[in-house]
């Protein structure tokens, strides 16, 4: 994996060369650790002070006293399990329909020629230019009262489940997936007498199980992160999710408490990141290699 | 991703015979069969993009030309919608701050991600450790990187002027100064996204054969030389798929501005998305909203269509 960069081996192999290479090693090094992990380790302790150590110029590096009494309150004054537990079901939800959902539509339009399919992959293609943040308030309309059926789901996990959906993305993803799993193999289980559904359950996704992690994250980081939809669909506090509530909450919140929430609202995220990363990373650079 | 695809059992292509057995019964009720099926599979799928996309494109456009309010029946007003928002002070502001906020974010955006991944890229210790860092960010809500920000941006204890007085520099008022509270959360958005960015440039760096940069080396090319006439237009491709993805992801930024600065300081942060939420939920004036909506949907639709366009054409070269 030597390959050649901008840098020949030879310039580093140098004296000079070294001393240049390991003086930008160090400045790198140092820098990510000021922008992108001291901010975390501010908050992290910043929970951990005293209400009048948080506010206090020139502020402390470290806590002169360390209180968990920050993490504990924001977990009892804030309801932080009930606005976990409400991420928890919107996001599991919306991963779970999204798998169901589109897997079983992109497997038809792959593989079961439905009539008009050509027309229906364009409409769902054509959604991709629609950018989903301008298209909030007449979503936000149809949810609140469903046409012909006449329900609102305002306030139901169902508002985020549903939409979740219509991912044109994810549902491409799928297709261009199982349009590569060669006919021969889907064949012979049909000869050997497997339903459309069997063959879809047996053979396309034990296949289909890389493919199917990158949607998975996709769909739980969405409904995660997403802040304006749930804003506009939750009104009922009891029901909003933990990015909702937190920014609800966080006027009239004591500074350490709502860091202390904060960091807990980042804890599962980070969490999958770290246990998922090779995969995370590989799809990210794996996504757009082209050219 | 085609690893899995490459396997299939050998005793499938063993048993694969020559000729498919003749369908049973009459081939018109099979097919029809075939066809139930299929929209069974698809039916799910259908509804949702029916219902959550389809349907909604359809309505901003119609509500666009209503005076419409949840609960009463609508009425035809034409173009009212489009002359009354067009005459709010506030849409040349959020109009104007959502061009100067994706325009900051383009050159913000694009020159210290691009840098990065030119320096980590020669980098040959630690990579795992810089990937992870610099991706840790986007894994953050973006609800609390806001919150984050407006903590570090508070003009008395906040970290970022305890920074530049550690600096000798002079304070800012960040977020809380009309002249300077986009630039702020320009910053915050690129912290918080450039993961990303950084990633997939990174990628692109990876692919370029080494041996160009041996040749332009061997011809006397200096560093500057070689990144100019080798790394950019190796990487040419990606860095137009990257800004035009910026562009479309930046015009729509909500969170910051709600968070951090609730559109203020005198609409120095208004952006159009909030424009849009404003005129839906606080003067509860949707046609307003959907006339704001459609003006969005026409702008970055065209972005869109020409992202897709190009990533298609890639494709095909590749």
């Amino acid at each position: 994996m030597s390959t050649r960069t901008l840098v020949s081996p030879a310039t580093l192999a140098r004296p000079r060369g070294r001393a240049v290479y390991w003086t930008v090693f160090t400045t790198v090094v140092v820098l990510f650790a000021i922008a992108f992990l001291f901010p975390v380790y501010w908050m992290v302790t910043g929970a951990m002070k005293s209400p009048d150590e948080v506010a206090r110029t020139p502020p402390t590096i470290a806590p002169k006293e360390w209180h968990l009494s920050g993490y504990s309150d924001a977990w009892d004054l804030m309801q932080l399990p009930q606005h976990l537990w409400n991420t928890v079901v919107q996001a599991a939800g919306a991963w779970l329909f999204q798998l169901v959902f589109c897997t079983a539509a992109a497997y038809a339009l792959s593989r079961l020629k439905p009539a008009f399919g050509k027309v229906i992959l364009g409409g769902i293609l054509a959604t991709l230019m629609v950018p989903a943040q301008a298209l909030v308030v007449p979503k936000y309309l149809t949810v609140a009262d469903l046409p012909l059926i006449h329900t609102s789901l305002l306030n139901d996990p169902l508002a985020i489940w549903l939409p979740a959906v219509a991912n044109a993305f994810n549902l491409y993803l799928l297709k261009r997936f199982f349009d590569q799993i060669p006919r021969d193999v889907l064949e012979a289980a049909e000869i050997d007498g497997a339903g459309k559904l069997r063959t879809l359950w047996s053979i396309v996704l034990p296949m289909s199980r890389p493919v199917l992690g990158v949607v998975s994250i996709f769909a739980l980081v969405a409904v995660w992160q997403d802040f304006l939809w749930p804003l506009m669909v939750f009104s009922d506090t009891g029901k909003q999710p933990i990015s909702v509530a937190l920014v609800q909450l966080s006027q009239n919140i004591q500074l350490t408490v709502l860091i202390a929430a904060m960091v807990i609202a980042s804890i599962p995220m980070v969490a999958l990141f770290l246990v998922f990363q090779r995969h995370i990373i590989a799809g990210i650079s794996a996504g757009s290699t082209k050219g | 991703m085609t690893k899995t695809a490459a396997r299939p059992p050998a005793e499938a292509i063993a048993v694969h015979p020559a000729q498919a057995p003749p369908p049973a019964g009459g081939r018109g009720r099979r097919r029809l069969a075939d066809q139930v099926r299929a929209y069974g599979f698809l039916l799910g799928g259908l509804i949702c993009f029916a219902l959550f996309s389809w349907y909604p494109a359809i309505r901003a456009v119609v509500i666009a030309f209503q005076k419409y309010t949840p609960g009463s029946s609508p009425e035809w007003v034409g173009t009212a919608n489009f002359t009354r928002v067009l005459h709010d002070p506030e849409f040349t502001a959020a109009w104007r701050n959502t061009l100067t906020f994706t325009l900051l974010a383009l050159l913000i955006g694009f020159a210290i991600p691009f840098l990065l991944a030119l320096v980590l890229n020669e980098l040959r210790h630690a990579k795992a450790f810089f990937r992870v860092v610099v991706y840790l960010p986007v894994m953050i809500p973006p609800v609390v990187s806001a919150l984050l920000w407006k903590w570090f941006y508070d003009p008395g204890a906040g970290l970022a002027n305890e920074a530049l007085r550690w600096l000798h520099l002079p304070t800012s008022n960040w977020s809380n100064g009309a002249d300077t509270a986009l630039i702020s959360l320009v910053i915050v958005a690129t912290w918080a996204n450039m993961g990303g960015t950084v990633l997939i440039y990174l990628a692109a760096l990876q692919s370029i054969p080494g041996e160009l940069y041996e040749a332009a080396e061997l011809d006397g090319a200096s560093l500057l030389q070689r990144i100019r006439h080798v790394t950019i237009p190796q990487t040419r491709f990606v860095i137009l798929m990257l800004m035009l993805l910026q562009i479309i992801a930046t015009m729509q930024v909500f969170t910051e501005p709600f968070v951090i600065t609730g559109g203020g300081p005198e609409n120095a942060t208004v952006t159009v998305l909030y424009l849009i939420y404003k005129y839906a939920f606080l003067y509860n004036d949707f046609g307003g909203a959907c006339a704001l909506s459609v003006m969005l949907l026409v702008l970055l639709g065209a972005f869109s269509a020409l992202y897709l366009r190009l990533t298609r054409s890639g494709e095909d070269d590749a």
